[in-house]
């Protein structure tokens, strides 16, 4: 392993996504030697898909509109499982992380005073989200790739990851392989930033790319790292439904902002019957109330159709189950009969597009036909709130592959600020750590051998499965026993399946050579998903209530014990162990906020 | 519903390559990725392609279908004929690295070379105000989604791999464009434009803009302008004095 | 830094992928060209003809627009423009024709469709070109496409001259005003059409307002570059009806002239 390709940097970001290139700029600007390492090419990660836009309490809309409102939206959403500081700094920041998007270029849809527009959406008391159409994540990605490629960050694409390497406890560096050639490749850097984003790739029915294999949340764990929250998986309300391929692709959350509502088989607005005790005093109660909230936010309440996320997903889940459903298993999510055709086309022009493109459905004219599906991990590193460090020295997270932030549940838009808030906060740490070493941490060859070994097991085997076979059915298996409704013999059987999935997985077997060869690169992602489904299947287990993303049909309550702890999860052996850990303690001036009605 | 499809797919690597034929089952909706995706895991599992979120809004998965530059996720089978062979190749403008997936390395260093956005050195974040009308224009040319379609289907380098150095290709010219347009930014890449970005190689024969997965009006909205505004520079000496004698300061006085 | 490090691939030429056919497309991509072609063709010839045979294009009173403004010593005298004298082999159309065909060869669209059918450069999209050097429009003869605007404005002037046309085409045969005939009516259109080809030209729609930057502290010009702009979106459109047009007007008052179809007057 002598020859092997070898790059020094203070600071590597794996993943380019929002929170990847927002860091990696950072840590640029704080003069340390910074790469960042994607899988895909550059500007392709997976923050291109989101759609609604930022959540930035800039009060342009709603003047009433500050952090304090925002970082209690947020723990509210979160049903006060989020890190209290994390919230915190959330919100306090995402203004000054949107106006630097702009200051970099980036084009925001206006007011009429010439400021940067904001929209509703579920769970935000104020018209909060500056946005771009319905097309933000790719203004947001394009600023920022742009201003990464004119500072001249290198950038490593189509590089993937494998494992971290340590000196002692602290970080060394990272290990992985051109995809295209299939050469492997050391970095050799005392400072890592993890922004690879979220797990979703582990079930059936997702909105998440290929990309979404969880390896953050692997290698931070194989690392010495622990994961919070990983029980709490958001199935977005409004995935499409048909036609099959296109199944839970992503219709955002903006169609609802924009005024669509949801109906039923009986062409019933059937929210209305799904407002929990928590929300009851903030949501409109008969139609006419919420339409008029439309208009004035400030003497209505708001549409039950924008309550959080995991309150929508679950009304939907029931509706079908009660056998209400749409003519291919969904409800109708209806802008049509609401809004113009010309207002449709302007303020959801890729949803237009997509319906049109992909289903033969003109949203002007027809309702979409939609279902829950898997969107996001609330679960991830537990890093410290201030400056995103886990508890590895030297290892960094940020954006989706981190913990915490979100709580039992994420509101839409907090996603995009949590990736700049979060991103620059670990750039910048991250570059001051490693500029402050006294020595640099050194790469045991050892290490670097055995990475490479298993790299290729792969290739070894030549009887083994098809890693394309094994993939489908691991999703299967999440799908159908970790899904959105979970029990516990289902989360039981679940974790059993998942043991002789320990055994087929290092034993699969690809064609052909090392270039580019998608089999290969499968093979070796299966492992971080088998880790990462154990996480999530152990700490549903464990979580006996229903709160946010995780939904237990044996424990439908809330339970109020359970509202005070994280379950924590850490490798152990070939196995996840995992225990409880009280929640951190807000300070009082916050707690204040909870205690004034919600209006 | 399924049918059974026949599907030619180019594949190969530098060493040399060729079309091979599968027959592949094809179901209701489906578009040529999910076919190229049951080919990858129930045929051939090293067949390399490019793909990420399959909705037409990363732009990885370009190809050309049956000769024509297409996102394979935005191209329906409903499109075909159940008996039509279908013929997927990569993107024959740039280098091929293997099966459909093709090195595209040559757009990121056009992309570098553009300065980036440059607002007025008193404005602060924050402090920008601008109208709808301001910023319709370049956000146009913000859907863009880098598929490279545009870049792939251009015959200035699709056929003449010797203008590469000279010329960035209609994505880049519109990039351009996009910051020319920006209410706020202070460079002039005009001139750079037309000399070093090969402006003056366009022929505006509009196939970038009919094969654009988004429906950006390229040439009419970016490339033209663009062009309109090089020779307000460089080929309009009257209206250029004219100008000049009006506001002597020339970029900001364009408004 | 190295083309290595930021894109992770070797720095070495490396090969496109090797297909020989020149194009894969199964459509009838070759059928818009085509049409193109013949058309384009077709007016080349007839206005060559039309523009040479130097007589027929007048009936009072209507002036085929070939042939306005009347410039030279051959005029009928009611149309002649005087002062300006012109050598005996040069026809009035060979001088005023220099603006229309300048105005169109430089225009943005006419220029989509020669270079694709004529030139087949390229002759469809993803269909591999004949020629093996490319340079584009930078340098002589073709760089002189960049002073589209000037026979844009040039096209203004002969517009006015046109509508003027059209004007005095109200009157009967024998100069009294307040009649409509047929050929009222066609250079009616052929001057409508004339101002729709030039307001929304590519040239103009950047005069108006798209050299600006910041629209919204140019709320008249902004207005009027959206109105260019639909237009704009029509453009090759309203090239092809305004060419077919002035071509049938001229035949028109030359088959009136000729007396193959008769004079008509409505009133």
């Amino acid at each position: 392993m002598s020859e092997i390709e070898r790059h020094a940097y203070d600071v590597v970001v794996i993943g380019a996504g929002g929170s990847g290139l927002r860091a990696a700029i950072e840590a640029h600007e704080q003069g340390a030697r910074t790469a960042i390492v994607c899988k895909s090419l550059l500007g392709k990660a997976h923050t291109v898909m989101a759609e609604g836009g930022i959540a930035a309490a800039m009060g342009n809309v709603w003047e009433q509109d500050n952090w304090q409102v925002h970082f209690r939206d947020t723990m509210r959403g979160g049903k006060m499982l989020n890190h209290w500081r994390m919230a915190q700094l959330h919100a306090q920041e995402a203004p000054d992380r949107v106006y630097e998007l702009e200051a970099w270029g980036a084009l925001f849809d206006r007011t009429k005073e010439g400021k940067i527009s904001q929209r509703d959406f579920g769970g935000h008391r104020y018209a909060r989200l500056a946005h771009v159409g319905d097309r933000t994540g790719l203004e947001m990605i394009r600023t920022l790739q742009q201003r990464a490629v004119s500072l001249g960050i290198d950038v490593f694409m189509e590089c993937t990851v494998t494992q971290l390497l340590k000196d002692g406890d602290r970080i060394a560096g990272a290990f992985g392989y051109w995809r295209e050639s299939g050469r492997f490749v050391c970095f050799e850097a005392p400072a890592v930033v993890l922004a690879t984003g979220g797990i979703g790739k582990t079930f059936q029915i997702t909105s998440n790319s290929w990309e979404y294999t969880g390896d953050g949340h692997a290698l931070a764990l194989r690392a010495g790292a622990t994961l919070i929250n990983m029980e709490f998986v958001q199935f977005h309300p409004t995935g499409m439904v048909w036609p099959p391929s296109v199944r839970g692709i992503l219709i955002t959350e903006s169609v609802r902002g924009e005024g669509g509502v949801l109906r039923n088989s009986e062409n019933k607005r059937f929210m209305f019957d799904y407002i929990s005790e928590y929300f009851k005093q903030e949501t409109a109660d008969s139609e006419d109330e919420a339409d008029r909230w439309y208009g004035d936010h400030v003497n209505n309440r708001r549409p039950p159709e924008l309550l959080p996320r995991d309150e929508v997903a679950r009304a939907i889940n029931s509706e079908v189950k009660a056998g209400r459903s749409s003519p291919h298993g969904g409800v109708f999510l209806d802008v049509a009969t609401r809004r113009s055709a010309e207002d449709i086309q302007r303020r959801l022009p890729s949803m237009y597009h997509q319906f049109k493109e992909l289903a033969d459905v003109d949203i002007t004219k027809e309702p979409m036909e939609v279902a829950p599906t898997c969107h996001y991990v609330m679960g991830g590193v537990e890093v410290d709130p201030d400056t995103a460090q886990s508890i590895v020295p030297g290892l960094y997270a940020a954006g989706e592959v981190a913990g915490g932030m979100h709580g039992s549940n994420r509101l839409g838009g907090n996603s995009l600020s949590d990736l700049l808030v979060f991103g620059k906060r670990a750039g910048e740490y991250a570059a001051q750590y490693a500029t402050g070493l006294d020595a640099r941490p050194a790469i045991a060859d050892a290490d670097l051998d055995g990475a490479g070994r298993h790299a290729l097991a792969p290739f070894e085997s030549d009887s083994g499965e098809n890693p394309y076979t094994v993939h489908q059915d691991l999703q299967k298996t999440m799908q159908s026993l970790c899904g959105i409704i979970r029990k516990e013999e289902e989360l039981r059987q679940a974790i059993d399946v998942l043991q002789e999935y320990k055994q087929r997985v290092p034993h699969t077997s690809v064609e052909g050579n090392r270039q580019y060869n998608p089999g290969w690169h499968l093979a070796l992602d299966l492992y971080n998903m088998l880790l990462v489904s154990e996480c999530l299947a152990r700490a549903a287990l464990e979580r006996t209530e229903s709160r946010g993303g995780h939904t237990r049909e044996d424990f439908p309550q809330a339970d109020p014990v359970w509202g005070t702890k994280n379950i924590v999860c850490r490798a152990e052996g070939d196995g996840v162990a995992i225990a409880a850990q009280p929640l951190p303690e807000m300070p009082d001036e916050l707690k204040k906020l909870f205690e004034e009605p919600a209006e | 519903m399924s049918y059974e499809a026949t599907f030619k797919v180019w594949r190969g690597n530098a060493d040399g390559g060729a079309f091979q034929d599968y027959t592949v089952a094809v179901n209701e909706g489906e578009v040529v990725l999910d076919i190229i995706h049951r080919i990858q895991a129930t045929q051939a599992g090293d067949l390399a392609v490019r793909w990420n979120c399959k909705a037409g809004k990363c732009g990885s998965c370009s190809a050309e279908v049956n000769g024509r530059p297409r996102l394979m996720c935005m191209t329906r089978m409903s499109t075909f004929t159940e008996q039509e062979t279908v013929t997927v190749n990569p993107i024959r403008t740039f280098p091929i690295i293997k099966d459909l997936v093709t090195d595209v390395s040559y757009n990121y260093e056009k992309a570098a070379q553009i300065q980036a956005f440059t607002p007025p050195a008193d404005v602060k974040p924050g402090e920008f105000r601008m109208q709808q009308v301001d910023v319709e224009r370049s956000q146009e040319f913000r859907k863009c989604i880098e598929c490279y379609l545009c870049q792939n289907v251009c015959h200035v380098i699709r056929d003449h791999e010797e203008n590469k150095p000279k010329f960035a290709g209609p994505r880049f010219l519109m990039r351009i464009a996009e910051l020319e347009m920006h209410p706020y930014d202070t460079a002039d890449r005009r001139k750079l434009a037309q000399e070093d970005f090969g402006l003056g190689f366009c022929n505006i024969t509009k196939c970038c803009t009919e094969v654009c997965p988004e429906n950006i009006h390229i040439t009419d909205n970016a490339l033209i302008p663009m062009k309109e505004r090089v020779v307000d520079t460089k080929y309009d000496p009257l209206g250029f004095l004219w100008r000049k004698f009006k506001s002597p300061d020339s970029k900001r006085s364009r408004g | 830094m190295t083309s290595q490090s930021t894109t992770g691939r070797e720095v070495r030429p490396r090969p496109r992928v090797q297909i020989t056919q020149r194009t894969l497309r199964r459509d009838t991509w070759w059928v818009q060209p085509l049409v193109t072609f013949v058309v384009l063709l077709g007016f080349v010839v007839y206005s060559t003809w039309a523009a040479f045979v130097n007589k027929d294009y007048f009936y009072e009173p209507y002036l085929s627009p070939f042939y306005s403004p009347c410039l030279g010593s051959t005029c009928p005298e009611s149309v002649r423009w005087a002062g300006v004298v012109l050598p005996a082999f040069i026809t009035p159309a060979v001088v005023i024709l220099i603006v229309p065909l300048g105005f169109r060869l430089t225009c943005y669209y006419y220029r989509k469709a020669y270079y694709r059918s004529f030139w087949q450069s390229p002759p469809g999209c993803a269909v591999t070109e004949p020629h093996t050097k490319y340079s584009g429009e930078r340098r002589f003869p073709l760089i002189l496409q960049n002073i589209h605007r000037y026979f844009f404005y040039l096209g203004l002037l002969l517009n006015i001259v046109l509508t003027y046309d059209a004007v005095i085409a109200f009157r009967d045969r024998h100069g009294n005003w307040g009649h409509v005939g047929l050929g009222t009516l066609v250079l009616l259109v052929n001057a409508a059409l004339l101002w729709l080809y030039s307001v929304s030209c590519h040239a103009c729609r950047h005069a108006v307002g798209g050299r600006l930057n910041h629209f919204s502290k140019h709320p008249v010009r902004y207005w009027f570059w959206t109105q260019v702009s639909k237009l704009n979106a029509r453009h090759g459109q309203i090239a092809w009806f305004s060419l077919v047009w002035v071509a049938l007007s001229d035949l028109f008052v030359r088959l009136t002239a000729t007396g193959t179809i008769p004079y008509i007057q409505f009133f």
